[in-house]
């Protein structure tokens, strides 16, 4: 559903992604795995139209997305949780969760879907009319999450969204991740440098190393690699 | 006791106007980081505007406040397509750029803006008709507060209550709230970034044109060159209340507009300036981020 073909995207005169290739089908779990500053965060910018791509394409369906407006691409169902959240600190957790559904018009299903976000965490009820700057990590990890969720995406970017979080909740997120794409089918694009985990949660798996993509297997596979499990896993 | 009151309704008539025009230049800052040197002019230009329209109403024998009410929309509606080109021309292309390039592009459209106005209109001061009447009503209070401060300041208070109302409430205004925060969020949430900043570019030149009309009415004249001091005073009114600060806009521009009244009348009006400017100093220097301003967060 989502085809990467070849991109290459840089940063003024330094080039980050070289030559990226990746594919995901409808329904999938991929995991996207590497190092401090290989480009993960790069390639989901690329992906939604913040850091485009200088040559190479992205393909939807078969449609080009590439050089589409960032807010366009929200409106073809990708969407993404992105790296250090980025909640919005001065709107409330409502308001936050409102900015996600932005482009959605009809007020019953943003209603209904406002209440399955809280059911899915309780605790955003709670915090409901917080400002979001306050929100503890985990919480604000949560609040990410259900304000990607409330645009209704038919393919979910993750990007790291265990970073500093205690074990417990990290296992929390994990758990709803599984449980978004196994209800609505949601097709997710996982980076993480939490390898161990993300290759368990994923069907399958890109290693990226300086910019290029190393690496493709399926989960079990780059589980048990070798190299993968030096480099990623620590054993 | 009665200079005092007179001396504070001057100030706070005075202050909400450099708090109207304030707005425009905090709105435009918290969003795109950008000292729109320009917005002064777009206030200069409302009042042009204003005085060709009473002129065309007076031929065609309207009265006062009907004039001041029609003038006052026409100016707007001219100030906010002012305000949308001129982003448009000269900032829009520069987004990316160092930040001194659209800084120098603001200043080249002020100069712009003044000597257009220069040579399609003249040099010299030209008499604004007094539109505002003297209410039968405010006879009693009148060495207090005058019929035309009354009217300034009801319209920037209720100016000042809608725009919190959609800045709050309504969808742009969560919109804008939040490209304020965090502007490539806002992208990925769906928000098309450059329709935000033509809006806040919009509403800051259509505030800058109410205040523009008010005062001309006030005053009695206009000329091309009034732009500037309104500007300079705003600005500064801006800075004072936390640049980027909406609330913080509106305590700058009181805090001005009561610093200059106060000293003007208690001290010598030949040392206005020089006191409000200490004043901007000495705030400066306690809070370097302004009266409500914040310590502008790195982003990642
Ligand atoms: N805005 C930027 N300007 C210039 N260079 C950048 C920018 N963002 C990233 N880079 C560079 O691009 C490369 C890839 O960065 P990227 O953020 O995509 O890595 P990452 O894999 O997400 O790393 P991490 O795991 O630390 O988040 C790095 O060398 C980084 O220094
Ligand atoms: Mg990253």
């Amino acid at each position: 559903m989502l085809k990467i073909q070849n991109i290459q995207t840089f940063y003024g005169n330094i080039q980050a992604l070289k030559d990226v290739s990746i594919e995901i089908e409808e329904g999938e779990i991929v995991a996207l795995i590497g190092a401090n500053g290989a480009g993960k965060t790069t390639t989901l910018m690329s992906i939604c139209g913040i850091s485009p791509p200088r040559s190479g394409d992205i393909l939807l369906d078969g449609d080009s997305i590439k050089g589409v407006a960032a807010d366009k691409i929200v409106q073809k169902g990708i969407v993404q949780v992105p790296e250090g959240r980025r909640i919005f600190p001065d709107l409330t957790v409502q308001e936050n969760l409102e900015m996600g559904a932005f482009l959605r018009k009809n007020k019953r299903l943003i209603q209904q879907d406002l209440n399955y976000v809280m059911t899915l965490f309780p605790i955003l009820e709670k915090r409901r009319t917080q400002l979001g700057g306050t929100l503890s990590g985990g919480e604000q990890q949560m609040l990410a999450i259900s304000r990607a969720l409330m645009a209704r995406p038919r393919v979910l970017l993750l990007d790291e969204p265990s970073l500093g979080l205690a074990p417990l909740i990290i296992k929390q997120i994990f758990e709803i991740i599984r449980k978004i794409n196994k209800e609505s089918n949601t097709t997710i694009f996982l980076v993480e440098q939490n390898a161990n985990q993300a290759l368990k949660l994923a069907d399958r798996g890109y290693v990226m190393e300086n910019g290029r993509i190393t690496l493709v297997d399926s989960a079990d596979k780059l589980l048990a690699n070798d190299d993968v499990r030096k480099a990623y896993l620590g054993i | 006791m009665e200079y005092f009151l007179q001396l504070f309704f001057s100030g706070l008539t005075r202050g909400s106007i450099y708090a109207l025009i304030a707005l425009g230049y905090t709105m435009v800052y918290g969003i795109i980081q950008l000292i729109n040197f320009a917005h002064g002019e777009i206030y200069m230009i409302g009042a042009f505007v204003a005085l060709i329209v009473a002129g065309v109403c007076t031929i065609y024998g309207l009265s006062g406040v009907s004039i001041l009410i029609l003038a006052g929309v026409i100016a707007v509606i001219y100030a906010c397509a002012y305000g949308y080109t001129l982003e448009k021309v000269a900032y829009r292309p520069l987004r990316g750029a160092p930040r001194l390039a659209p800084l120098i592009s603001a200043i080249g459209m002020s100069i712009f803006l003044q000597n257009y106005v220069l040579l399609a209109q003249t040099s010299d001061f030209l008499p604004f008709p007094r539109l505002i009447p003297d209410f039968a009503f405010m006879e009693p209070v009148a060495h207090i507060i005058g019929s035309p401060e009354l009217v300034i300041l009801v319209t920037t208070v209720v100016t000042m209550i809608l725009l919190t109302l959609l800045i709050k409430k309504t969808r742009v205004g969560k919109a804008m709230r939040a490209t304020q925060q965090d502007m490539n969020m806002a992208r990925l949430v769906g928000v098309n970034v450059d329709r935000i900043i033509s809006m806040t570019f919009i509403i800051g030149s259509g505030l800058a044109a109410i205040g523009g009309v008010l005062v001309a009415s006030y005053i009695g004249q206009v000329n091309f060159y009034i732009g500037f001091l309104a500007g300079v005073k705003a600005f500064t009114a801006a800075v004072l209340g936390g640049i980027g600060s909406i609330p913080g806009a509106v305590i700058g521009g009181l805090v001005l507009g009561w610093a200059e009244s106060f000293a003007a009348g208690y001290i010598s009006s030949a040392y206005e300036d020089v006191f409000t400017f200490g004043l901007l100093v000495l705030i400066l220097t306690l809070r370097p981020a302004g009266i409500l301003g914040k310590a502008r967060k790195q982003k990642v």
